[in-house]
């Protein structure tokens, strides 16, 4: 166990890997609590396709080397374009979503076959790869995660009136369009950073699934956001050994880590349940 | 001069008028109840007191120095909000948040406030207690104990018993007026239970897409319009 950890943080590029991806699960996670009890649980998915063709059109344009100075901008522009569809055109939040997904993933994998061809660059882009981080990406990454986490606790409170109950804060004179902007840069800023480790199919399962399996079990949302951070990391860091150890891609194993750990905590709080009744049971067939 | 003064005050959606011509006037300390039919205007009127919504025509006043940061909402439940992962408290706490400005953190004093409302309410034994699964009686005394929290003037209320059992609609009818009376918060509610309505009430207003009626209680149980809606409601 020792021996493959030391020969996994012998390669650099592992290293930067796990570094950028502990960083983007903690504040998916953080973001993602809110996001799931806004019912706005795909905005990963659809900000991850947006990353994806502009990551697509940057490479054709050859604008750069660093594709992440393009992505950022662009896909934040689009969480804010999100944000204002839902909440004031006739088309819903989960239908706007849909469209710029598939739309914007039809454009990436056009924009890609056109230039350079369908190839394993474009599964890379889709399903991860831990060799994608360059040195630059990762001093990037640890200063917007930085930003991420300490606008996340300076705003906790507001974070936990928005998501609450829109219309009281707002009502009692809480600026609600500002944290509602704030959580969508937020994320944005988030997904670009994650995509290129998990990929663009699966980054969406960073922001869904530890907010979910801590919901599973604590009750106050101070312990849910706690908890669900503790979740994202440590599944993440077994993901990756997982994927180190078995030759899988990083994305998916981490995945299958959450999986793991959803069903675990959803069996936690169905156990006790289940021993108190057949306690009862007995207890009645005792009397008859 | 008044509370919330409505002069000549109409509310539309995308240019259909939901309710029109309102002339009312809130005095502190007053009981109002806003009552009417489905689609008569009695939640848009909230939204517009509340400035969540700008009114087509006329004007909404506050007097007395009243500033919208004052007001005490309890709104209608949300779905997302009935399976929350929340304790009672920190909802409670979430109703300082206003008083709070763009400082990041609650005071020693916030927290002494909500721990205030949340004995007035007597949800002292649940305040730890996960929010989803309080019973609808308990999770409306919560919401009322933040709504407290963010208000020491004015309390608006929209169908506040919508959806609880006899008992517990009776209860926190009497704890409302008892919130009116002690504390003399003013109360505006808006209510589809006309006949507790009166009895609560130092005022009704009753809207019909129009204003059909504003009054003392008493004057409006002998209108026309007082005893039509009575009436319908017993005969029903």
């Amino acid at each position: 166990m020792i021996n493959t950890l030391i020969e996994m943080f012998s390669y650099t590029f592992i290293v930067r890997a796990v570094v950028v991806g502990l960083l983007v699960s903690l504040c998916a996670s953080l973001l993602g609590v809110s996001l799931v009890l806004k019912r706005y649980s795909m905005i990963g998915d659809g900000l991850s396709h947006v990353g994806f063709s502009t990551l697509a059109i940057a490479s054709a344009l050859e604008l750069g080397d660093t594709p992440l100075t393009v992505s950022v901008p662009v896909v934040v522009l689009a969480a804010f374009l999100l944000l204002r569809i839902s909440e004031n055109s006739k088309i819903k939040g989960d239908a706007a979503l849909a469209l710029i997904s598939a739309g914007s993933l039809a454009i990436g994998v056009s924009v890609i076959s056109l230039t350079t061809g369908m190839n394993t660059d474009v599964c890379n882009y889709l399903f991860g790869s831990i060799l994608a981080m360059s040195n630059d990406d990762v001093t990037f990454s640890v200063i917007l995660a930085a930003v991420v986490l300490t606008m996340f606790v300076l705003f906790y409170n507001k974070i936990f009136a928005v998501t609450f109950d829109e219309n009281f804060a707002k009502a009692t004179g809480v600026r609600t369009g500002i944290y509602n902007m704030l959580i969508a840069f937020l994320t944005a800023i988030t997904i670009v950073l994650g995509m290129r480790v998990m990929g663009t199919l699966l980054i969406s399962s960073l922001i869904i699934f530890p907010a979910l399996t801590s919901m599973r079990i604590c009750k106050k949302f101070k312990t849910v956001t706690i908890c669900s951070a503790v979740v994202s990391v440590v599944c993440f860091f077994t993901g990756v050994m997982l994927s180190y150890n078995y030759v899988m891609p990083t994305g998916a194993s981490v995945v299958i880590v959450n999986i793991a750990a959803f069903l675990l905590f959803w069996a936690l709080r169905i156990i006790p349940l289940a021993k108190l009744k057949t306690a009862l049971l007995r207890q009645r067939i005792k009397q008859l | 001069m008044a509370l919330i003064t409505c002069q000549g005050v109409s509310f539309a959606y995308e240019g259909n008028t939901a309710v029109e011509e309102l002339n009312f006037e809130v005095q502190n300390g007053d009981y109002l109840c806003i009552v009417g039919e489905n689609g008569s205007g009695k939640s848009t009127l909230i939204k517009g007191i509340l400035r969540l919504k700008s009114p087509s025509a006329g004007t909404v006043l506050m007097g007395e120095g009243l500033k919208s940061a004052e007001i005490g909402y309890l709104p209608q439940q949300t779905a997302a909000q009935k399976d929350f992962p929340a304790s009672a408290y920190e909802v409670v706490l979430s109703g300082r948040l206003s008083s709070r400005g763009i400082l990041p953190f609650y005071s020693r004093k916030d927290k002494a406030v909500a721990n205030e409302n949340i004995e007035l309410l007597g949800i002292e034994p649940i305040r730890t207690r996960c929010y989803r699964e309080l019973s609808g009686g308990q999770q409306q005394r919560v919401l009322l104990a933040r709504a407290l929290c963010a208000t020491k003037r004015l309390l608006l209320l929209d169908e506040p018993v919508a959806g609880l059992d006899p008992l517990v609609t009776h209860e926190l009818y009497r704890l409302i007026r008892k919130i009116n009376r002690e504390t003399g918060i003013t109360v505006i509610m808006v209510s589809h239970d006309v006949a507790s309505a009166v009895k609560y009430a130092s005022h009704i207003l009753h809207l019909k897409t129009k204003q059909a009626f504003f009054g003392r209680t008493g004057s409006y149980l002998n209108s026309g319009v007082g005893k039509a809606f009575l009436g319908g409601e017993l005969s029903d």
